[in-house]
This record gives C-alpha cells, structure tokens and sequence, in this order.
C-alpha cells in the first residue's frame, strides 16, 4: 500500500548539510495503523510530509497504492490523501460544514452530496450535524475542533490517511476518548493511516506497527507488542521505558492468560466469591493492578454475563513473561 | 454585565459632549455663518468628501495589490525594503508630506489628491502584509496538504483571514485622510479646511468652527461606518477571535 | 542646493526652532506621561473604568488636530490665551494620552497571570505588586507608547504652527503662505529627520530595555 524504499531526505543551508531523513526502507500494508514514534527532530514528521510531497524527497522513492507519488499530479494526489495536523487546522472563516467541504467541493461533487457526507461524517464523529452547520471552529472546545479535524481528512474517502499527532495538544482524558472513538471509526473504515506520535503509550495503543525513529534512522519497526518484548537495541530500550512489560501487558487482555494457563483455578471456584472481579476482556495491566491492592491476592474472572470463569493471582503473570509474543498470537 | 453598563455610559457621555460642542458652535455663531452660507458649507464639504474618497479610493487600489504582491514567495525578498519604507513614511508628518509635494508640483487639487493618496497608502499598505504574514501557517499547512492549489490557498485561505487587518488599515487610513484632507486648504486643495483656517486668521470662532465641527462629526462618522462595514465584510468566524485579541 | 544655501545661511534660526519643536514635543509629551502612565495604571486595576476611558481616549483621536486646535482657541481666548503655546500643549498632550494610556493598561493587563500570581502567593501587597513586578515586565510596552506618542506629536506639533506655537511648522507656514518654495521644504524636511532620528533613537532604547 504505501512502500518507502531508501528515503532519504538532506537539508542543505550554505556549506551545512543535515540529514533529516536517512535512507528509509519499509512498508505499510492496506487497513494499517503505523505509528512513526520517535523524540522531536527525529524526522517522523519529515518523513510523513514527504508522503504527500510537502517536503520534497532528496533521493528514494515512496509508492502509494503502487504508484511512485513523484510520477502523480501533486494536487490530485494531495486530494487523495486524507491530513490532520496537531492543532487541527481548522480554516478559522469557514462554517464547519464548509471545513468539512473543503476537499468534496474541490472535486466538484454536488450540493446533495457534500450534504450527506457531512451529516455521515458528523454522526460518525459523534456530533449533531445540524447544529453544529453554521457555527465556526472557535466557537467548539479543542476535542470538538479536533473531531472536525479528522471528519474533514475522511471528507472524500481517501483510502490514505496521514495524521500528525491529532491528539498531541488535547488533556488526557480527552485524548483518551478520541483515542478510543479513532480504534472505533477505524474499525469500520479500514483506512492505511500513518501517525506520528511521540508519545509510546499512545503508539502502543493505537499501532498495527511502530516504526520507532532516531535522528532520521529507522531504528525498529514491528507490532507493538515485538517492540516491548523485543527491543532492538539500547535506544529503543530506552525509549520504550523501563516499565516496557507492564506496558506490554496493556496489549494482553485476561482472556489470554486464561488461555495459557492450564492450571487456571476452577478448583477454587467452589462456593460463593466475595472478593473483587474482573472483566475477561479487561487488559492484563489492570487486572495486575486490581491484584495488587486484593486482600487475599485473588481476584475472580467473570465473562460478559457474569459467568464466573475462574480465579487469578499474581504467580499467573509469570507464565506469561517466558512466552513469546507470537506464540501469544497464535494461541489467540 | 458591566460591560453593557459602561457602554451606556460611554454612549450617553459622548452624546453630552456632542451636543455640548453643538450648542457651543450656536451661541459662538457658527450656525448662524452655515444658515446664512449654506451653499458654501455644502460646496465645501463635497469638496472634502472628494478629496478624501478619491484619495483613498486610489490608496486602496494600489496599496491591496502591493501588498499582495510583495507577500507572494517570488518577491518575499523584497518586502523588508517595503515595510522599513512604510515604516518610516509613516513617521515623516502628514503637514511635511503635503508641504513637500506642494513645493515641488505647485497649489491644485491634483496636488492635494497625490499628497493625501501617500499619505493613505502606507497604513493599508502595512496593515495588509502584516495581515497576510500573521496567517496562522498551520492553516496555510492545512490547505496545501489537502491539495489547494496556490490560488485557493490565496483567495480561499489568506484573504479572507487577512481581511480583518487590512479592513482596519483602510479605517485608520481614511479616518486620518479626513483630518489631514482639512490641510489641503493650505496647499489648494479646498475642503472644509478652508472655514477652520479663514475662521482662525480672522479670529473668527463662529467661522472656524462651522468648519471644524462638521471634520469631526465626518471622521467620526466614516469611523462608525467602516466598523459597521468591517463588521459585514471580515468572516464571522473571525470576529470574535479578533475581539478577544 | 538652494536648500544647502537657504540652511546654511539660516542654522541659528533653524536650530532655534528646532529646540521650540523639541520643547513643545517634549513637554507635552512629559505632561502626557505623568499624566497618562498613573491613569492607565489605575484603569488597570478598575476594569469597569477601562473601556469608558479607551473609548474617550479613542474618539479624541479621530478628531482632526487642525480642528482640535480651533476648538482649543476659543477655549483658551477666555483666559485671553487664545493663540500661541498654551492651546497648543494642551491638544498635543490631549492627543499624546490615548497611546500612553493604552499602552499602560495592555502592557499591566498582559503580565502573565502566573507571575502575578506568584507574587500575590508571596504576600506582596497590591503596591509592592505593581512597582516590582508589573511596572518592571510593562515597561517595554509602555515604552513603546511613549515612542507613538512622541512621533506622532512631532507631527501634530508642526500643525500647531499656524495657531502660533512656533516650532518648525513656523517654516511650512511661512513658506505657504509666501510660495517659498526652499523655505517649505526645508521645514517639511528638518521637522521629517526630526521625527525619523527620535523614533530610529527611541526604538534603539525600547530594543535595549525590551532584552533586559
């Protein structure tokens, strides 16, 4: 879908020559998140920029959809290619039907049309279409405007989108939120999206892959998941964090550990539990924490009915930290 | 709250004043000249309002386009030589520019149209670079990574948010262009400059304030009309943003 | 040349006059200051009061100098001051407020609220707040004010001429009245470098302190 084949990307200014982007090479498969993770000036954001040609590309090539992007219309291929920036961008003269418009009216669809898109694109985001249709971005919070930001990139379907870290100037709780209804739209829309980010939790999250990047070099690429458990060398050791395998474990639900573990306790499942319990498809992080601050250490495992399914504790975990992420994969 | 109180209050103050200097022009005779010459006052004022509207009219339609010109990336080079001129043109006194192009193209209206059409120019000129430079550049980001070509860029994007500055450069431009249009007596020009000046080498105060008060009740009066014209003009959206500036 | 001819036989004339512009200027412009910075500082912490004041200040500014100055004749004929220094101080210093003033209450009212803050946290009383922590951060703007005020009073000044203030406006004057032409354009010119130098010295200084 999109292939980056020795990108690279040189800065000249006088007698100075800064490589931005040295020598790239992977690819992204059709209905991916890829995440460009890496601290600032790293060259995620150069390298996301080139994809729509708003840096030009020093030498290599970037094919989308098997197409070299130099060989294309830079317009037609811009429209083709959904954009969101941090701050949204939001055109501050613009109601927020003609924001979302923008690129539909430049294709020259009809009045209808862009109508019902917007409406499609507001329901899906969340939000009243009518209204919300004659207001303007100031008048919406940062997570409105930032919403508005995204309807507008998915405006004319683009199969492509790039985003540049979306969420990066919303509150956590915010953030989290859109996070979560982005996982959600995507879901449905299989769109291939590259998103810098700078921020681990955030790439873990939202990433099919991470590409980490450090002073214009790739340093890994890989499922989150292979990332945390196995870091490529000291940088992405660092970068990652010491606490990498909890964050690993917010990959993994209950579910997965159920599957492992042969001698999961149904024994003790006996009489009545009166203790804490815990969702299935809960994330294994919380559920470590849950047993943390359990009385006895033991915490019950329910399904979506209630179902009681059997009893975790804290010596569960170390089945776990000896097997391989793909061997996880496979079992589920 | 207090807002619309202090606005009342503002309103209901300048009301005062207005009538205040109104019923002062009466009993110092100033009606008494405009009821016994009203022929003179209404000449004179057109003459004013031409000077004026012409004058401006011409520093629109030259200093707009500069200004664009100048921010496109071809001549972005240049625009330092531009703005420090403006700059400095600014600060050389309206009576020195008027007395200067006097000196060289002699007394007429001409005279008084080309000194007042510089003297215009570098606000809006100013106001129009510095309101397209000011475009917030994630914007701009935004468009062209969306696929706008330069012109919608242009036209869709920088203009309209442009627009508030550049209508402000035109106010500020045409309200100092009424003050400074009464200077155009001195060098030919005519306009109500003629009843102020007359009025005070005569000691005249009914004289001379049959011509002052109507300058000021003009520039007053452009002022609110081109706030009201800013106001249907510059995009909604753009509005409050700008009031909370 | 004829204006090389005219200056030079002229200097003593010309720099006296220059010296009644600076003066005029300086002392309108000084009176604005100790006046305006005060008043501006004080709409500052009386928001109520804020908009009135700007507003007032706001629509003297649109009146047209040459008209203000008429106006001022009359006034200052009943004190039999009709003519001359004093009505021309006072429409100047009237006209010098509005930047000093506004400049003051933006400059106070944009010091970041953390900083203030801050010092409120610290215990400084509302005076001690203002001379060391508000007053020192304003500066800049409050300068820069200053610099509008006097640029544009050098300019006003030279109107002021023709209700005999004096100052180099004295040379435009003279020069139109008696189409002279090397005498216009050396008032028109002098009272132009006058204007450029103080403001080119006085955006240096605002440069220096804005830095600190």
């Amino acid at each position: 879908m999109i292939e980056f084949q020795n990108v690279t990307k040189i800065y000249e200014s006088g007698d100075k020559k800064v490589t931005a982007v040295n020598n790239i090479n992977f690819h992204v498969e059709p209905g991916e998140i890829c995440v460009f993770l890496g601290p600032s000036g790293c060259g995620k954001t150069t390298l996301l920029r080139m994809v729509n040609r708003l840096i030009p590309i020093t030498s290599g090539s970037i094919e989308v959809e098997g197409k070299n992007i130099n060989s294309m219309d830079i317009i037609k291929l811009r429209r083709s290619i959904g954009y969101v920036i941090q701050h949204n961008g939001l055109f501050p003269n613009m109601t927020i039907e003609d924001n979302i418009n923008v690129v539909p009216k430049m294709l020259g669809w009809d009045q209808n049309r862009m109508k019902n898109r917007y409406s499609e694109l507001m329901e899906m985001m969340g939000l009243d279409p009518g209204q919300f249709q004659k207001r303007y971005p100031y008048e919406l919070s940062g997570g409105q405007q930032q919403r508005i930001g995204i309807a507008r990139a998915l405006a004319a379907d683009p199969p492509v989108m790039l985003m540049d870290e979306p969420f990066g100037a919303l509150d956590p709780v915010i953030r989290d939120r859109l996070q979560n209804e982005f996982l959600r739209i995507q879901k449905e829309m299989k769109k291939t999206i590259l998103f810098v980010s700078h921020d681990i939790d955030e790439a873990i999250k939202l990433g099919d892959k991470v590409a980490i990047f450090d002073t214009g070099k790739l340093m890994q690429i890989g499922t989150p998941d292979e990332i945390l458990s196995n870091p490529k060398n000291d940088f992405v050791r660092d970068f990652v964090g010491d606490d990498r395998a909890l964050k690993r474990l917010t990959l993994l639900k209950v579910r997965d550990l159920m599957v492992l573990s042969d001698r999961f306790r149904k024994s003790r499942l006996n009489s009545e539990w009166h203790g804490q319990v815990i969702s299935v498809n809960e994330n294994l992080k919380t559920a470590l924490s849950q047993l943390l601050s359990a009385p006895n250490g033991e915490i019950c495992v329910v399904d979506d009915h209630n179902k009681k399914l059997g009893v975790l504790c804290v010596s569960d975990f170390n089945l776990f930290t000896e097997v391989h992420p793909k061997d996880i994969s496979i079992v589920r | 709250m207090s807002g619309k109180k202090t606005e009342k209050i503002v309103k209901a103050g300048l009301y005062v004043v207005v009538i205040s200097i109104l019923g002062w022009a009466y009993f110092s005779g100033a009606f008494q000249f405009i009821i016994d010459n009203p022929k003179d006052l209404l000449y004179l004022t057109g003459q004013h309002l031409k000077l004026v509207g012409i004058s401006a009219a011409l520093a629109i339609a030259t200093a707009i386009p500069l200004g664009i010109l100048i921010t496109r990336p071809k001549f972005k080079k240049l625009d330092w030589i531009v703005l420090n001129f403006a700059n400095i043109g600014q600060t050389v006194p309206s009576l020195a520019i008027l007395a200067l192009v006097m000196s060289y193209f002699g007394l007429g209206w001409q005279t008084a149209i080309f000194a007042l059409w510089f003297n215009s120019l570098l606000p809006i000129l100013r106001n129009t670079v510095a309101g397209i430079e000011n475009v917030n550049p994630q914007i701009i980001d935004a468009g062209k990574g969306m696929g706008m070509t330069s012109k919608q860029i242009f036209f869709k994007l920088e203009l309209p948010n442009a627009l508030y500055a550049i209508m402000a450069g035109i106010r500020t431009s045409v309200v100092i262009n009424v003050g400074t249009g009464a200077l155009a007596f001195l060098i030919g020009g005519g306009g109500l400059g003629d009843l102020i000046f007359t009025g005070i080498s005569l000691y005249d105060t009914g004289i001379m304030l049959s011509g002052a008060v109507p300058v000021i009740l003009l520039a007053v009066l452009l002022d609110v009309l081109l706030g009201k014209l800013e106001k249907i003009i510059v995009p909604r959206g753009l509005q409050r943003t700008l009031e909370a500036a | 040349m004829e204006i090389l001819e005219f200056v030079q036989a002229n200097w003593p004339e010309i720099l006296e006059m220059t010296l009644e512009h600076i003066e005029l200027v300086g002392l309108a412009v000084g009176i604005a200051i100790i006046t305006g910075v005060p008043f501006g500082i004080y709409i500052s912490q009386k928001e109520s009061l804020a908009s009135l004041v700007l507003a007032v200040a706001g629509i003297i500014m649109t009146i047209p100098s040459i008209a203000l100055f008429g106006i001022m004749i009359p006034i200052f004929s009943l004190i039999n001051q009709g003519i001359g220094f004093l009505p021309a101080i006072v429409a100047l210093i009237l006209y010098s407020q509005l930047p000093i003033i506004r400049n003051t209450y933006i400059a106070i009212k944009n010091v970041d609220p953390n900083v203030r803050d801050a010092a409120i946290g610290m215990g400084m009383t509302t005076f001690q707040r203002l001379l060391k922590v508000e007053l020192p951060l304003a500066f800049p703007v409050i300068m820069a004010g200053v610099r509008t005020a006097i640029v544009l009073t050098i300019g006003i000044g030279a109107i002021a001429a023709y209700i005999g203030a004096g100052g180099l406006g004295g040379y435009i004057a003279r020069g139109i009245s008696t189409s002279y032409a090397v005498m216009i354009q050396v008032g028109a010119i002098s009272v132009s470098i006058l204007a450029i130098s103080i403001d080119v010295l006085l955006g240096k200084l605002q440069k220096r302190f804005s830095s600190v």
